[in-house]
């Protein structure tokens, strides 16, 4: 094992920064080795450490203090694509763009879908978010079937495999997808895939008021449609829209689209109710400015969630729009750039105040960070996190600042 | 006299008054007799008497009981109903046997929210039964679902032969309550999907009780399909219905079981419950298809046709739940029927990439012809996941020994084709010994590490899961944090 250490390592820029802060350092390893040698010598050197993909989400999560060694995952690229078994090893700095044309020639798919255009597959991971179409086959982390993980001291480590089924040692790549690189950098992660439908319908209707939206989300509940995802859209002002999203073969998704309008449909003008064949280029994308809340909530609660975001705003002097998963109960509220720290401030505590809910900040505009808005709220389980980080990271090096278990407050308690 | 045949040890005899006091005098056996009963899960050749069985009731009791093991170092183990089939609740003789079969309440079904909240000693089925008045169920369905407990569920991420649609335990559960092994009560997740931070639920869920016990379940519930249609189809070779299963995956269908089952077993079933399948197969598929109408009607053509294409010479549509049943007969009697053809056997969980499952299962066959040691395969074709059924005559000297070598190269083989060690019975003490087959000592180290960050003074489960030399001998492959020669600076590690 030689290849290691500080060869190709470069002055960070602010094309760099993570949440504002320039890293003192960049460097690009090409493969697994490489990136174990880096983060060995990281490891030696007591530097602290963030990972990066396509740079779509170093504006994502806690502003770090600083940021001795920025890793760029961008030369971890490789598919290692098993058409047959519906599997797909994928190096983490792939983009996602990539693999979705790959597994597309193939008539395949990784069925989650990205919440940022442009990125990697290792920051997809990383910030674990995906978008609404998660009711058949479950969210991101649902499809992760085996990782290479780097460990803080240089140790490249795998969990899980290249079969679907398989109950062989910990799963510890959920504790990576959505862990911000705080316990180590994903190298590279294995997925299970779907075929691609061979159809697609799209019902769109307006939601002209709360109880009306509840309703309708009780009859699709009730009825037999099966739908791939059920998204809310929840403006600042305005009418909201329920999409449904129905998968399968062409006779079937007609019919079935056939169901969910004349169930849902009832009492609206029939030019309001459309139904298409295809989703927007936009569809699951978040808007690339502005603060991002996460909005988890019992599902039947999410009609009620977004309307109480949207009010909540609106009393705070800010716009509040609240999209996602109404059936899953997985939301987000965007708010427009420049949103004020105290507007967004009292948006979060109203959604918090709810027994049940949690609203976490994904990304905060620099302001924010200045005025030390609290990005978490109440973690259950934050005691059981910090185990795990002390264990995996003793040094406290990893993604500093970034995630919950290295907030300015989890530092000053737990290294003194 | 019982007490002296297993007696308790000191360090559990000294907890007992402090047990009793948590659980109540009904709550703890000591009797050896008592103890005994709990000596064995679902694989039977590991037996271990416990020091005590304690039976708690609520999520205090058992963070009270775990707090005092945690206190006094004393181990324990959890235990559902005791299905498990990897030893995984095998008791150890020194510690506290935790068992929640007492805690056994459905708390709330919520079809709004499409979850139920239950304890963690309430059966899988009871939970579909509870949900069904609504019009839902709980998807993953592992054979002993009758008896085995969401807990142990939760423990092992029991799947199903429905989980090649479905999916695991981990892909359902929302919500856990956790007693940790310091005896601290948590709750993780609930009604609301993606709870903040790590995904704890999702590593906890499949770690075999050595991270804790779960106190309570909130599990997603799936609604009833409108229609269900199973195929029975018949070929006449293994490679034939193993191309069907390929073909019907490539175009694209996703069945929410597939599975194939050879000559051999075919023989057994028929021959314990009459279950009638084509005469003259050498392997049977049972295809499941289910969802909204409109979309079954079309897959059962195109499974019929595909099947019909790979060679299938006779393929069967059963549509209403008597013929179902009767379809299913066959592979569901078939581990009990073995009993008949062979005195002795040994149930073996691998798994394979499905397309290396033709080259595996003629490996097996000729591993079977070498032997001499008869294999009889029933799998779930869909995933890869061999149950590859190992028959021998204990009452022929080294018979056993034999069966023990071919079902440990049949691993070996499903490793070797970048398979897994186990796909749903779990590694327990039966496999510990095998991971250094499938992992890395970085990769195992690692999980050491993970399992320390919990459990630091080793009391969750112990010898389970992770091999240690203790149960494997010396094991290169595990250490535990960082070698002392990399910390005291004279060495390093790559």
């Amino acid at each position: 094992m030689g290849r290691q250490g500080t060869e190709g390592v470069r002055a960070g820029g602010p094309r760099d920064a993570v949440c504002g802060v320039v890293p003192a350092r960049t460097a690009r390893p090409r493969d697994t080795e490489e990136l174990a040698g880096l983060l060995a010598e990281a490891d030696r050197r007591g530097w602290s450490v963030a990972a990066r993909g396509g740079g779509t989400g170093l504006d994502w999560g806690g502003r770090p203090p600083a940021v001795d060694l920025l890793v760029d995952t961008r030369g971890l690229v490789r598919i290692d694509h098993d058409a047959g078994d519906l599997v797909a090893e994928v190096g983490a700095g792939t983009p996602v763009s990539e693999l979705t044309a790959v597994l597309a020639a193939a008539g395949q798919r990784l069925s989650a879908d990205p919440v940022r255009a442009g990125g990697t597959v290792g920051g997809m991971l990383a910030t674990g978010l995906s978008g609404p179409r998660r009711l058949l086959t479950g969210a991101l982390r649902d499809l992760v079937i085996g990782m290479t993980v780097v460990r803080p001291d240089g140790v490249a480590a795998r969990s899980g495999g290249r079969v679907v089924k398989n109950v062989a040692g910990y799963d510890l790549a959920k504790l990576h997808v959505g862990g911000y690189g705080a316990l180590g950098v994903i190298a590279s992660a294995a997925f299970r895939l779907h075929p691609l439908p061979p159809a697609l319908r799209l019902v769109e209707l307006p939601l002209p008021s709360l109880a009306h939206a509840e309703r309708r989300l009780a009859l699709l509940r009730a009825g037999g449609a099966v739908p791939a995802a059920v998204d809310l859209d929840w403006p600042a002002r305005g009418r909201s829209r329920l999409r449904v999203v129905l998968e399968g073969t062409p006779a079937g998704v007609d019919a079935r689209a056939a169901e969910v309008v004349a169930s849902l449909g009832g009492g609206l003008p029939a030019e309001e109710v459309r139904v298409s064949g295809e989703l927007p280029p936009d569809w699951g994308l978040l808007p690339a400015g502005g603060t991002l809340v996460r909005l988890s909530v019992p599902p039947a609660d999410a009609p009620a969630a977004a309307a109480l975001a949207a009010e909540l705003g609106g009393a705070a002097g800010t716009g509040a729009r609240t999209t996602g998963s109404a059936r899953a109960g997985a939301l987000v509220t965007a708010f427009p750039p420049g949103a004020d720290a105290g507007a967004v401030s009292a948006v979060l505590e109203g959604l918090r105040s709810r027994p049940g809910w949690s609203a976490t900040v994904l990304r905060a505009e620099p302001h924010l960070h200045d005025a030390g808005i609290d990005l978490w709220g109440e973690v259950p389980g934050l005691e059981m996190m910090r185990a795990v980080k002390r264990a995996m990271d003793p040094g406290h090096r990893m993604a500093p600042g970034r995630f919950v278990t290295d907030t300015p407050h989890t530092r000053r308690e737990e290294r003194p | 006299m019982p007490e002296t045949a297993h007696p308790i040890p000191a360090a559990v005899a000294a907890l007992v008054p402090r047990l009793r006091e948590i659980c109540g005098g009904d709550g703890v056996l000591t009797d050896a007799s008592r103890r005994r009963v709990y000596d064995t899960d679902g694989i039977t050749h590991h037996r271990e008497v416990p020091g005590v069985v304690v039976l708690p009731t609520t999520a205090a009791q058992v963070a009270a009981v775990v707090g005092l093991c945690a206190g006094s170092g004393v181990p324990f183990v959890p235990r559902g109903a005791g299905t498990g089939l990897s030893g995984g609740a095998l008791p150890h003789p020194e510690g506290v046997l935790l068992a929640t079969s007492r805690m056994r309440r459905i708390v709330e079904v919520d079809p709004d929210n499409e979850c139920a909240v239950v304890e963690p000693g309430v059966t899988n089925l009871d939970v579909s039964r509870a949900a069904a008045p609504y019009g839902y169920y709980y998807a993953p369905d592992p054979s002993s679902q009758q008896v085995c407990s969401v807990g142990g569920n939760v423990a092992e991420n029991s799947g199903g032969a429905h989980c090649l649609k479905y999916g695991f335990t981990v892909n359902h559960v929302r919500g856990l309550d956790v007693v940790t092994p310091d005896g601290v009560l948590t709750r993780l997740g609930g009604k609301a999907p993606d709870s903040p931070g790590h995904d704890l639920i999702g590593a906890f869920i499949g770690s075999e009780g050595t991270l804790g016990i779960a106190t309570r379940v909130t599990v997603g519930l799936t609604r009833l399909p409108e229609r269900t249609v199973t195929l029975l189809s018949a070929f006449t070779s293994m490679d034939a219905g193993g191309r069907a299963v390929s073909d019907v995956i490539a175009a694209g269908v996703l069945p929410s079981a597939i599975e194939m089952m050879d000559a051999l077993a075919i023989e057994a079933a028929e021959a314990a419950v009459a279950c009638d399948y084509p005469a003259g197969a050498a392997a049977v598929l049972i295809v499941e298809l289910d969802g909204p109408a409109a979309e079954v009607r079309s897959q059962v053509a195109e499974v019929t046709r595909l099947c019909a294409a790979a060679g299938a010479f006779e393929t069967r549509t059963a549509a209403d739940a008597d013929e179902r049943s009767r379809i299913w007969k066959g592979r569901k009697s078939a581990f009990a029927a073995v009993g008949r053809i062979s005195p002795s056997y040994i149930v073996q969980d691998g798994v394979v990439p499905r397309t290396a499952l033709p080259e595996v299962l003629r490996r097996i066959d000729e591993l079977s012809r070498e032997s001499g040691i008869r294999v009889a395969n029933v799998f779930h074709a869909g995933d890869g996941n061999l149950h590859p059924l190992v028959l021998f005559d204990d009452g022929e000297p080294g018979a056993g020994e034999r069966a023990e070598a071919v079902s440990g190269a049949i691993l070996d083989l499903c490793v070797e084709h970048g398979g897994s060690l186990t796909g749903e019975h779990g590694v327990g003490v039966d496999k510990a010994c095998k991971m250094p087959r499938m992992y890395s000592p970085d990769d195992l180290a690692t999980f050491d590490l993970f399992r320390g960050a919990l459990d630091p003074r080793g009391i969750a489960n112990p010898y389970k899961l992770l091999p240690t030399p203790r149960l494997c001998g010396e094991v290169p492959g595990v250490r535990t944090g960082v070698h002392p020669l990399v910390e005291s600076g004279e060495a390093e590690q790559f």
